[in-house]
């Protein structure tokens, strides 16, 4: 498993940035101007849409989408939303959009397209336009082009590693060689076709960007990390033993995984092949999303991105039992294995029966979080992450007052997390430690060979002895803890 | 008692409401949220016909098109194929026709055939006429069946369906792939979703009206639609020795 990739052109493209944003100053992209490009099409348009423009009311309802040509952007709710997220493919076809109809965007689409070609005629490639609090991040991966619009604080580089993860699931569903080949054979291919019904999968990947529920979740794609459910490291195991005596004799088995509540579980690997966590944090986004895969034995073709762009695995997904929500995938190149799998299956899940390991899965799926106060007995630390680097793994704490019940709150605090995680790890200048004040908390990050560690304090701790005690008592505790934690070492066939 | 164990697979466009039909059966749920399928999902169950017990194993796929290239996997050695059209879509009826024409020439074991018209609750939306997916359905010589997943109406009898069709094919011995074996159980353990069937007797070669249960109102459109039964059920290929013997 290796960590996120550095950028080391990024300098480069900052200053080719730079340029950009001059020479798009005519072009000034920001709302109003939206509106004036639209203004041409509107001469052209019908009485009837005149009418819904001339009633921002009405228009900034969504509800408006029988008429032909919704007017999106002329929608003050769309245009204000946080986040927008658009694929294309680089003949400009509309692939995705995460707001509204992607039919209706045509022009919108056009545009992106005719951005990014302008810039490739001088053999350059674009990367960013920042228009007041706005940025347009582009990812352009022929044949695709993606966009990320934000207008939170999010960081260019992290705007971008969100592309990077919608771009690899993606390549997830289709593969790599696979659209390529699509593409080559027709350049204006509707890759929706292929997409069509795994959109949800690229939705739910976004999902914090539409936020329902207060979760961790957006920490671990902050983090490129994967969560581990905590359990005692001798039943970890056993039920790590459970899996490998019953799958391997079983040829071209390359992975099995185990997860529970978009948790690890455990991980058994073929010899010299190994799963990147970005790759694993696209399983969990799938299998989260999927709620049919609970009824049911599941086969399907895979593409892990980074382990084979170009060629895809076929997994046998299930879970354990009605009584256990854990969810066993067993991943094959032969397609023909499908038998063989489901017995498998069936076998481990009888032997965590008989060991009574299904218990113990459960009682470890209860968990939410380190608790700070019972668990660790630090009372002044409202909330914190810690990354494990040497194995990407994650560590969150349970999320409480004042966050867990109040959404504007918790998008603060995630808010300053990704601030401060893009100012400790600027690669201008990269920091170790940055310790802040501010009105309502006290934030805390640190980097060292090892960890991370991302931690929010009450924001009446004067003292910084105070913080220091608090701080060393948490890295103490979870040093104790470690081997229940986290998942260490790794298992093969 | 008696035994088969049988491959089922299920086709059809997307969103005609395989899942929905197989997961209302199976697990008696039937939820809007269920999702298109990926892949493919492979379910078990039993039912006790005639004194008969059959397995069945059902390959429900994927409608989509990027899993048409799959199919194949899924329908070789398959003993039966469910072919699931949506009635208020007419497209779906020529897609099943495409699939027909597919299993006719790949597959060369004789093989049970059940159309079903789903959606049948959406009956002022209708466009697929039963007149015409009767006549379809002999000319191929598959058996005809609408259902409502919403309404809870003929589920039952699609399985039923085709495991009198197992049964049927298994008796005249032209299927070697299809298991037959003298099973110890006891008539008993029947599948958990038989137990409402307990009052309903069946009998060889009879075909049942439509089970109406008390949820539904008796609106007269659910009715079961018999192919060619006393006619070879089988559609296409050609018999072969058994290699089942004794």
């Amino acid at each position: 498993m290796s960590d996120i990739s550095n950028f080391s052109d990024e300098e480069d493209s900052r200053q080719d940035d730079c340029a950009l944003v001059d020479a798009l100053s005519e072009i000034n992209f920001n709302e109003h101007n939206i509106d004036s490009i639209r203004q041409n099409k509107l001469e052209e348009s019908q009485e009837q849409k005149h009418e819904i423009h001339s009633d921002p009311a009405s228009s900034s309802s969504l509800n408006f989408v029988d008429v032909d040509e919704y007017d999106y952007l002329h929608d003050s709710e769309w245009i204000n939303q946080k986040c927008h997220v658009f694929i294309l493919s680089t003949a400009g076809k509309p692939i995705y959009n995460l707001h509204g109809d992607e039919e209706k965007l045509n022009t919108l689409f056009g545009l992106l397209q005719a951005l990014v070609s302008v810039v490739q005629t001088d053999d350059d490639c674009i990367r960013s336009i920042t228009a007041k609090n706005t940025k347009f991040v582009f990812l352009v991966k022929s044949p695709l082009i993606l966009v990320g619009v934000n207008k939170s604080n999010r960081s260019e580089q992290q705007i971008y590693n969100q592309l990077m993860d919608v771009y690899n699931q993606i390549i997830f569903i289709v593969t790599l060689s696979h659209m390529k080949s699509v593409y080559e054979k027709r350049n204006n291919y509707d890759l929706r076709k292929l997409v069509a019904g795994s959109e949800r999968w690229v939705d739910h990947l976004l999902r914090n960007e539409k936020r329902t529920r207060i979760c961790n979740s957006s920490f671990v794609s902050l983090t490129h990390s994967v969560r581990i459910l905590p359990m005692e490291s001798s039943i970890r195991d056993s039920i790590t033993s459970t899996i490998q005596s019953n799958c391997n004799k079983i040829k071209n088995l390359v992975f099995a995984v185990l997860l529970a509540n978009n948790k690890l579980i455990t991980l058994v690997r073929m010899k010299n092949y190994y799963m990147h966590t970005d790759d694993l944090r696209l399983i969990f986004n799938v299998i989260d999303c999927s709620e049919s895969f609970k009824s049911a034995e599941n086969w399907l073709p895979i593409c892990l991105p980074k382990f084979d762009s170009n060629g895809a695995l076929y997994a046998h997904i299930s879970y354990i039992s009605d009584d256990c929500e854990a969810c066993l995938l067993l991943m094959t190149v032969d397609q023909e294995s499908f038998p063989i799998l489901s017995n498998a299956k069936k076998n481990i899940t009888e032997k965590l029966r008989r060991g009574n390991y299904i218990e113990a899965i459960n009682t470890g799926m209860k968990d939410k979080g380190i608790k700070l106060k019972s668990d660790i007995g630090v009372s002044e630390i409202r909330h914190f992450f810690y990354k494990n680097k040497k194995n990407t793994q994650l560590l969150c704490s349970e999320i409480t007052a004042p966050y867990i019940d109040n959404l504007d709150q918790f998008e603060k605090l995630e808010a300053m997390y990704y601030d401060l995680h893009n100012r400790i790890h600027r690669t201008s200048r990269p920091l170790k430690l940055i310790y802040e004040m501010h009105q309502h908390e006290i934030q805390l990050a640190w980097v060292t060979a090892n960890y991370e560690l991302y931690a929010t304090f009450e924001p009446l701790v004067d003292k910084k002895s105070v913080i220091i005690a608090q701080v060393n008592k948490l890295l103490k505790w979870i040093r104790k803890e470690e081997d229940k934690l986290f998942m260490t070492g790794t298992h093969i066939f | 008692m008696k035994a088969i164990e049988a491959k089922i697979v299920v086709l059809g466009s997307q969103g005609v409401g395989k899942t929905s039909l197989v997961a209302k059966y199976i697990s008696n749920i039937y939820s809007k949220e269920i999702g298109p399928t990926i892949g493919a999902s492979f379910f078990t169950c039993k039912i006790n016909l005639n004194n008969v017990k059959v397995k069945m194993q059902l390959w429900d796929t994927a409608g989509q098109e990027r899993f048409k290239a799959m199919a194949p996997m899924y329908y070789r050695n398959a003993n039966a194929a469910l072919l699931v059209f949506d009635v208020t879509n007419y497209t779906t009826f020529s897609e099943v026709k495409s699939w027909i024409l597919e299993l006719q020439k790949n597959v060369q074991e004789p093989m049970f055939l059940l159309l079903v018209g789903n959606k049948i609750d959406l009956e002022q939306e209708r466009a697929v006429s039963r007149e015409e997916a009767i006549i379809y359905a002999q000319s191929i010589g598959a058996q005809f069946l609408e259902t409502s997943v919403v309404k809870d109406q003929g589920i039952e009898q699609v399985f039923i369906s085709i495991g009198l069709g197992l049964i049927n094919l298994s008796s005249e011995s032209k299927c070697s792939s299809m298991k037959r074996y003298e099973s110890k159980d006891s008539l008993l353990s029947t599948h958990s979703s038989m137990s409402n069937l307990s009052g309903i007797q069946y009998y060889d070669g009879v075909h049942m009206a439509i089970d109406i249960s008390q949820s539904v109102e008796a609106n007269g459109i659910g009715r079961i639609e018999v192919g060619p039964w006393e006619r070879d059920a089988v559609a296409h290929g050609y018999p072969q020795k058994s290699g089942w013997c004794c």
